[in-house]
């Protein structure tokens, strides 16, 4: 994910201004502003919100209070692959917590052994796939009616 | 200002228009239980500790945001009610790692008069001990989220009253938590004016001065209705 | 540009002329559904056979909304015979475009109008589903899109409108079943200068997609009803507040918000007059509370996204204190049928008390899975066990759960209740926003009394305390009726912390978490008490 500080003028930085300046640097617009933060840095990092806070004139803890409220945005750097796995009532019902655990337990296994695990596992109540589950988004890509030999397939396909 | 006659707990009570039911209660000495209202900065009706029965209203209705009607029932101390409210505190103190005996508000705690007051004696719901942070790093104060109910109070008059903002509340549901500025250790706060009076209005012993001992720590809440009042007013002494 | 309601007309004239002209159109799902199972592939494979072929002229190739039948994903629909074909391949391009005979593609052809799936169905809100590109305005004007639009504001006062919707009997399908004409009076008769439209897109009910749908395959119906709803109460500003997770309804949205204002539908000057409405998007960031109407509207306001009490109510003070209409996605697809087809007609449909149609999204351990919309009244009986062809393998429904996290299961012997919002409630369980899962003799309900605690207990945004410290302990006690560790004690305390959530909580969240717990209680003690410690057996509901 490469650098966050803001101070670096990478393209980025000139986005995430664009994107402020394009809603009037308005407060109400903190939540579509770290919603492009996050998509332009991957995570949204202390001086991220110090960055956003300061331009959108909000204290710093109301900046937090929201980023840490949403479940989307995440205060922390994510690994190379992520899984998201649905479990939401339909997926639940067909067997998504076996997928959860089969994503979880790479993670583990990789702390286990001293690494720094090379997929983040996130959940998701309902992408509204329900007539193909249990479902699972990997790396963008969603996986319908996925059985638990077939994720660790996949998984073991990207050497996670 | 339009005044309006209610009825509560069965007394004839007025107030004027915008009033809320915990004022008018409150100034007619009938103290209806509450946790997070606090007079002089804007309520929440967060702690469900002041809920009422409203003649007509299927629904029950926390007192502190209920503004009062023309012919309004009110009911603050029903059977049930006392029932609820003590449930709530149950809930309350299994939530965070309340131990008095070393707590610098004991014998001085919002939290632990109104147990007394409900007659909580025992929690019949597990504790869940969870494992908060203290921050001692300020120079003058501290935070033991151990003891934080999350009413909010400090948020509002910091941001209200100071107009410093430092704090807010982070997370959500269990894992709603209070952060000063980025979640920094509150002595970095670079917003922090030092005035204490997010550690004045705590209703536990949450927010405290440090140094106080056990039991020590005595906290002033009028102080804040005083400066409200004073601004409206254009008083600034202190009535004895 | 400027449309004047005569354009309009003209304008869906020339487009259904232009789609004479080919010999076949093969409308290709492009909802996320089919998507995911490779409906774009299929989409495109088509269309190169087309070019390939040389056939441009006679042979056009569409994008449609959600046709229902999901679980059969890719569906193409041959519009020529009204075929419908399931798990179409890319192989199957050439059968398709030059119609040539197919075995293997005969065998998944089904017709439409027999279909057990299709056939009980009546579809309004649905009604473009496979019919209309939800990319081209064009295809919408051809089916009669935004003609109610310039009735209402050619032809209607705001208050013809408002006495319209009421007339219709039209509820709210958002959950609670609100009268809409009721709430659209409120927010008209408020005196002031500014006012808004919100359409609560936020679909948080794990396990329902019906809004979605509706989103990816019609959005400018959605678009016109907020338009409708604006002229009616005297707003000039609507937000759409959509999910974070749906992407493609966010992409679709966005395009047909673009198209109508560059067409003059929406904008400074709607349809030629002195209506002015514009529509934004806010997009959710991941919380189910921002579903309830107050926590949305601080969402959109750029905070977190916590309930607001109520009163007052957002008609009065909503979003920036101003007064604020709030109607769910399906509530304003249903508008531009009212004002076409008149109040009569829809309240024709339905019950006494709930009427036109309502869609549900069926999933779970039945056949056949996706969206069906029956009219109000349709036993859930029929549903589950025409429609969606029972229990996959055969097996015994167990019970439905409706409602999701704020509602409450059905069990079998129950299922022909109809659907309705009192008849629904009466079982204990709610009409909710649409999700329907059915559960086989496999499924625990002891588990899944615990799943929507849990999913409560996420979901909470933690700032009253029954719901925050409420739901984690109730979730802790149900862990232990599925650890087979409970008490008579605990099942005691639960039922207490039930009634304590349900009476003393802020919002809907909070109030309606024990609903699932409490139902599941209702219908199968039988169960908690087998999860019980031996010498604790015996379970009184
Ligand atoms: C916890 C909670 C979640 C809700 N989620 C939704 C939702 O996802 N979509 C929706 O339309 N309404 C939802 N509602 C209902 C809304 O608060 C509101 O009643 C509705 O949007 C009004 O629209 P209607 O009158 O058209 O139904 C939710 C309510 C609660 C309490
Ligand atoms: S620190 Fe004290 S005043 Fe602040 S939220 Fe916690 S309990 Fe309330
Ligand atoms: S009921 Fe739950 S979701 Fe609603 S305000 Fe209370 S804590 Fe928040
Ligand atoms: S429950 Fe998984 S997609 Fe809806
Ligand atoms: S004092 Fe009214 S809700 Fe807390």
């Amino acid at each position: 994910m490469g650098t966050t500080a803001p101070t670096v003028k990478d393209n980025r930085v000139k986005l995430l201004e664009r994107a402020m300046s394009r809603q009037g640097y308005a407060s109400h617009a903190l939540i579509e502003v770290l919603h492009t933060a996050q998509e332009l840095f991957g995570y949204l990092s202390v001086d991220l919100l110090k960055d956003v806070a300061k331009k959108l004139k909000l204290p710093p803890s109301r900046v937090l209070g929201v980023a840490t409220f949403y479940n989307f945005f995440s205060l922390k750097p994510k690994a190379e692959h992520t899984a998201l796995v649905c479990t939401g009532t339909a997926c639940y019902v067909a067997g998504a917590k076996d997928l959860l655990e089969a994503s979880e337990h790479r993670c583990k296994r990789a702390l286990a052994k001293g690494e720094t695990p090379k997929l983040t596992v996130q959940q998701a109540r309902c992408i509204g796939s329900c007539g193909l589950a249990p479902a699972v988004v990997l790396d963008g890509g969603i996986l319908p009616r996925v059985t638990k030999a077939e994720l660790e397939k996949k998984l073991d396909d990207l050497g996670v | 200002m339009s005044v309006k006659t209610l009825t509560i707990d069965g007394k004839m009570m007025t107030g004027v228009e915008g009033d809320t039911v915990f004022t008018v209660a409150f100034h007619n000495q009938v103290q209806i239980p509450r946790l997070c209202h606090l007079g002089g900065v804007p309520d929440v009706g967060a702690c469900r500790m002041c809920l009422v029965e409203v003649e007509g209203r299927s629904k029950l209705s926390a007192s502190c945001m209920t503004t009062i009607e023309e012919g309004m029932v009110v009911r603050t101390d029903t059977e049930q009610l006392r029932e609820y409210r003590k449930l709530l505190m149950e809930l309350l103190l299994a939530e965070g790692n309340h131990v008095c005996s070393v707590c610098v508000s004991n014998g001085n705690c919002e939290l632990q008069d109104l147990a007394t007051h409900l007659g909580v004696d025992h929690v019949r719901v597990p504790y869940r001990h969870p494992r908060r942070e203290v921050d001692l790093s300020h120079e003058r104060f501290g935070l033991d989220q151990n003891r934080c109910i999350a009413c909010t109070r400090c948020v509002r008059t910091c941001d209200e009253v100071e107009g410093a903002h430092v704090w807010d509340m982070a997370g959500r549901g269990e894992k709603l938590h209070l952060v000063a500025d980025l979640g920094e250790p509150w002595g970095n706060s670079e917003n922090c004016t030092k005035c204490g009076k997010c550690v004045q209005v705590c209703p536990t012993g949450a927010l405290f001065t440090k140094g106080s001992a056990v039991g020590e720590m005595e906290k002033d809440r009028s102080f804040l209705k005083y400066i409200v009042y004073g601004r409206e007013r254009h008083q600034w002494v202190k009535k004895p | 540009m400027t449309t004047t309601p005569d354009e309009l007309g003209e304008r869906a004239e020339k487009e259904l002329d232009r789609q004479k002209t080919f010999r076949e159109r093969l409308h290709c799902c492009t909802a996320a559904g089919c998507q995911s199972c490779g409906g774009d592939a299929v989409k495109a494979g088509l269309k190169q056979r087309v070019k390939d072929a040389g056939l441009e002229a006679q042979v056009e190739v569409v994008g449609t909304g959600c046709m229902g039948l999901c679980s059969k994903g890719p569906l193409v629909k041959r519009e020529s015979d009204d075929a419908l074909f399931l798990e179409v391949k890319p192989d199957d391009a050439q059968a398709l475009v030059e119609a040539s005979p197919s075995l293997s593609l005969e065998s998944r052809r089904v017709d439409m109008k027999t279909h057990p799936f299709f056939a009980g169905q009546l579809r309004i809100v649905l009604a473009n589903a496979g019919k209309v590109d939800p990319e081209r305005v064009e295809s919408y004007l051809a089916a009669g899109g935004y003609s109610a639009l310039a009735q209402a504001l050619t032809t209607m006062k705001p208050g013809d409108v408002v006495a319209e919707v009421t007339k219709a009997g039209l509820r709210g399908r958002g959950g609670a079943g609100y009268p809409t004409g009721v709430k659209w009076q409120l927010v008209a008769k408020q005196v002031n200068e500014t006012k808004y439209v919100v359409c609560n897109a936020d679909e948080g009910d794990p396990g329902a997609f019906m809004d979605r749908s509706v989103l990816e395959g019609d959005p400018h119906r959605v678009l016109e009803g907020m338009a409708i709803a604006g002229y009616a109460v005297g707003a000039n500003h609507g937000y759409v507040y959509v999910r974070g997770e749906y992407a493609l309804a966010i992409s679709r949205l966005q395009t047909a918000i673009k198209q109508a204002e560059k067409e003059g539908i929406l904008g400074a000057r709607v349809l030629d007059t002195n209506f002015r409405f514009q529509v934004e998007i806010r997009i959710g960031a991941g919380a189910f509370v921002c579903g309830e109407e107050t926590a949305l509207l601080n969402s959109i306001e750029g905070k977190r996204g916590e309930p607001r009490p109520r009163p007052p109510y957002p008609p009065e003070q909503g979003l920036w204190q101003k007064p604020t209409l709030i109607n769910n996605v399906e509530t304003f697809a249903n508008i531009a049928p009212i004002i076409s087809r008149g109040s009569a007609w829809f309240s024709n449909i339905g019950t006494e008390k709930s009427k036109g149609t309502k869609v549900f999204a069926v999933a779970g351990k039945t056949k056949h899975s996706g969206l069906v919309e029956v009219a109000m009244g349709t036993p859930v009986r029929q549903i589950v066990t025409q429609m969606a062809g029972g229990i996959a393998g055969g097996g015994k429904v167990k019970a439905i759960q409706t409602g999701g996290p704020s509602g409450g299961c059905v069990p079998e012997h129950l299922l022909d209740v109809p659907v309705d919002y009192e008849s629904l409630v009466a079982v204990g369980s709610m009409m909710g926003s649409g999700g329907m899962i059915v559960m086989d003799e496999t499924t625990s309900m002891v588990e899944i009394a615990r799943y929507f605690m849990e999913f409560c207990m996420d979901e909470s945004c933690g700032k009253c305390v029954p719901c925050r410290t409420g739901t984690v302990q109730m979730h802790t006690l149900l862990q232990k009726f599925c650890d087979n560790e409970a008490t008579e004690a605990d099942l005691d305390l639960l039922k207490k912390l039930a009634d304590l959530l349900r009476a003393t909580s802020l919002c809907g969240l909070g109030q309606s978490a024990p609903n699932p717990v409490m139902t599941a209680l209702r219908y199968f003690p039988h169960e908690f008490a087998a999860c019980m410690k031996p010498a604790a057996k015996g379970v009184h509901s």
